[in-house]
């Protein structure tokens, strides 16, 4: 599934949160969107999946308009940036929800059956039964990417999927991200952390004020460009292929 | 491995079936427990002469045309308050929310005075009662209906502000309430003797009063919005995880909210149109089902309804017999059971734990 934004402006309470933005997701991608805060990369995350609804421009999947919310849960799943952890349902129960756009009537076999498949998937089998609300953070959050994968999405949007994360739990999910990509799976990820992003991503797309700062593969990682997407001075080491981003203190200009 | 997670599941469903069936069987026995009890002593040996149509005509006319009413009101009313408060519960996230606690009912129960103090739905006579008969009970049940959307639509606006906490969306019911308090109070000030007695009936819950009428009514509306809520169960569920989510499911999130408030608030009115308002059977229930079985939507709503309607048949059955001869109203035993409920919950702190 391939996604084009195309010349999309959104405003909230009539003050903009992104715009003009323009860019193509090639199908199987791995996207890092990176930026300050309120910089709009959950509002794009949102209105890539029809969540929210641009004031201009369209979403695109495949060069066609966005198919209702229902037929769309079926090829692009989601995982929010804060939810209800405390809904009292099981492990079990919390995956196979993911199932909701196939069930008409009751789950039958087969969505038992795909349930069943990711949580074995995710090593979560032991804990199956177990009341979500009794988890550690990172096994919460990998049941509910554990819910998208129940979609059989060949997208996958997370916003700020690894914050409230030990490293530990950041990197497992980091990695497991990384091996959905490996299968085929788009992946769409805003995060806060710009040397996992630099670290797993494919692409990075950098958001400031609501607008796309750079958009490109990791050679778009330069010192300049980080230290003026987010006000700061940095050191930017590069060795054997790999990219590490210290932090320098605050621009002088930007106190 | 996938066939044993299946089946782990499989046999927890099998378990709350199990416990639905129960419940069922529960409903039948308190229901001829029911029959059985009150003034006039019936044994099982008359229900049995009557059922095989040899029972003398004092026994049939207590148990059609007295108890049965009673029992099948009481379990179509309480059908209708426990699934609305499940409902509710669910749509806004709200383990405190029910439809007495929202104010929906004292809403419905000012409705339904004014249809008769203002808009004449009852004429004045002088039966056993004193009571005003009610002459259109379509028109009674419009009235509280209406005035119950207000209570609705507030508390939905409500709820729209980021703010809003489960406390805050029951104390804008609480507010709602005693608004509707107020008017009530206004109307007896005004009313006559008759009217006034009329006007009390609906402030506190009283089975005894539903006719055959009445029960075909709730019957003929509570139905379809049954089927209604059982069919939105998976939409109920997706909810449970926030807005946002249950939107990327494919969950028309303001459309289920608020059709699914507008049928409780109507299955509400209708039971308080005949019967007043019964407290906290809305709020018990849900969190009765919620501890047994779990959360899950699919299962806590019809578990729900049923037990709903078996927990207001055994309250009235011990209200007609826990001090015979006296027969006090169901609305204030339930009162007494839901409000120490109430404040465990209130206590307990639902912001931090809101289902356990």
């Amino acid at each position: 599934m391939k996604i084009i934004i195309h010349n999309i402006d959104f405003s909230y309470n009539g003050s903009p949160v992104l715009k003009d933005i323009n860019c193509c997701i090639e199908k199987g991608d791995f996207v890092a969107l990176v930026g300050p805060n309120g910089s709009g990369k959950s509002t794009l995350i949102k209105c890539m999946n029809g969540i929210l609804k641009p004031n201009i421009g369209a979403v695109k999947v495949d060069d066609k308009n966005l198919p209702p919310p229902g037929e769309l849960a079926k090829n692009m799943a989601y995982v929010p940036q804060s939810e209800n952890r405390k809904i009292g349902l099981s492990v079990f129960d919390t995956v196979l929800l993911g199932r909701k756009p196939y069930i008409t009537w009751k789950p039958d076999n087969h969505d038992l059956e795909v349930t069943a498949g990711v949580l074995k998937t995710l090593h979560l089998e032991l804990i199956a039964m177990k009341d979500i609300s009794k988890l550690s953070g990172g096994q919460q959050q990998t049941v509910f990417i554990g819910r998208a994968l129940a979609q059989e999405p060949s997208v996958l949007l997370l916003d700020e999927p690894t914050a409230n994360l030990d490293i530990k739990h950041q990197i497992e999910v980091m990695e497991l991200l990384k091996s959905l990509s490996e299968k085929g799976i788009t992946i769409i990820i805003a995060l806060h952390d710009i040397n996992m992003a630099v670290r797993y991503a494919e692409k990075i797309l950098m958001l400031k004020a609501g607008e796309i700062f750079t958009y490109g593969s990791k050679e778009t990682i330069t010192r300049e460009n980080i230290e003026n997407l987010y006000d700061i001075k940095i050191q930017l080491i590069r060795n054997q292929g790999n990219i590490f981003i210290i932090p320098d203190g605050i621009h002088p200009d930007k106190k | 491995m996938p066939e044993s997670l299946v089946l782990q599941y499989k046999k927890n469903i099998e378990r709350r079936i199990i416990f639905i069936l129960s419940v069922i069987i529960l409903l039948f026995v308190v229901a001829i427990v029911s029959i059985v009890s009150g003034s006039a002593e019936i044994g099982l040996g008359e229900l049995w002469k009557l059922i095989t149509g040899k029972a003398s005509n004092f026994t049939s006319q207590i148990i059609v045309n007295i108890r049965l009413p009673r029992i099948v009101g009481g379990i179509l009313a309480g059908t209708a308050l426990a699934v609305s408060g499940a409902v509710i519960q669910s749509l806004l996230r709200n383990p405190l929310a029910s439809p007495f606690t929202l104010g929906i009912s004292g809403a419905s129960a000012f409705g339904a005075a004014f249809a008769v103090i203002v808009l004449g739905a009852g004429s004045s006579y002088t039966g056993s009662n004193d009571m005003i008969h009610i002459n259109h009970p379509a028109l009674v049940t419009c009235s509280a209906f209406s005035w119950s959307l207000i209570s609705v639509f507030v508390i939905l606006a409500l709820s729209k502000y980021k703010g809003a906490t489960p406390e805050v969306i029951i104390l804008s019911g609480i507010i709602i309430s005693s608004l509707f308090g107020a008017g009530i109070s206004a109307m007896q000030y005004f009313a006559d003797s008759v009217q006034l007695a009329t006007i009390v009936f609906w402030t506190f819950g009283d089975l005894g009063r539903g006719m055959w009428r009445d029960s075909l009514i709730l019957g003929i509306v509570l139905v379809p919005l049954l089927v209604y809520f059982f069919l939105k169960r998976w939409d109920y569920k997706s909810l449970q995880s926030g807005d946002e989510h249950a939107k990327s499911l494919g969950v028309n999130v303001i459309r289920i909210r608020l059709t699914g408030m507008v049928a409780a608030s109507l299955a509400t009115a209708v039971v308080v149109s005949f019967y007043g308002i019964i407290a906290f059977v809305g709020l018990v229930v849900p969190h009765i089902i919620r501890r047994i079985i779990g959360n899950d939507e699919q299962f806590l709503i019809p578990a729900s309804a049923l037990f709903g309607g078996m927990f207001l048949l055994f309250s009235d059955t011990l209200a007609r017999t826990v001090i015979a001869p006296v027969i006090l109203p169901v609305g204030i035993l339930t009162s007494f059971i839901g409000a120490p409920l109430f404040l465990f919950l209130l206590i307990k702190g639902v912001g931090k734990s809101p289902w356990r």
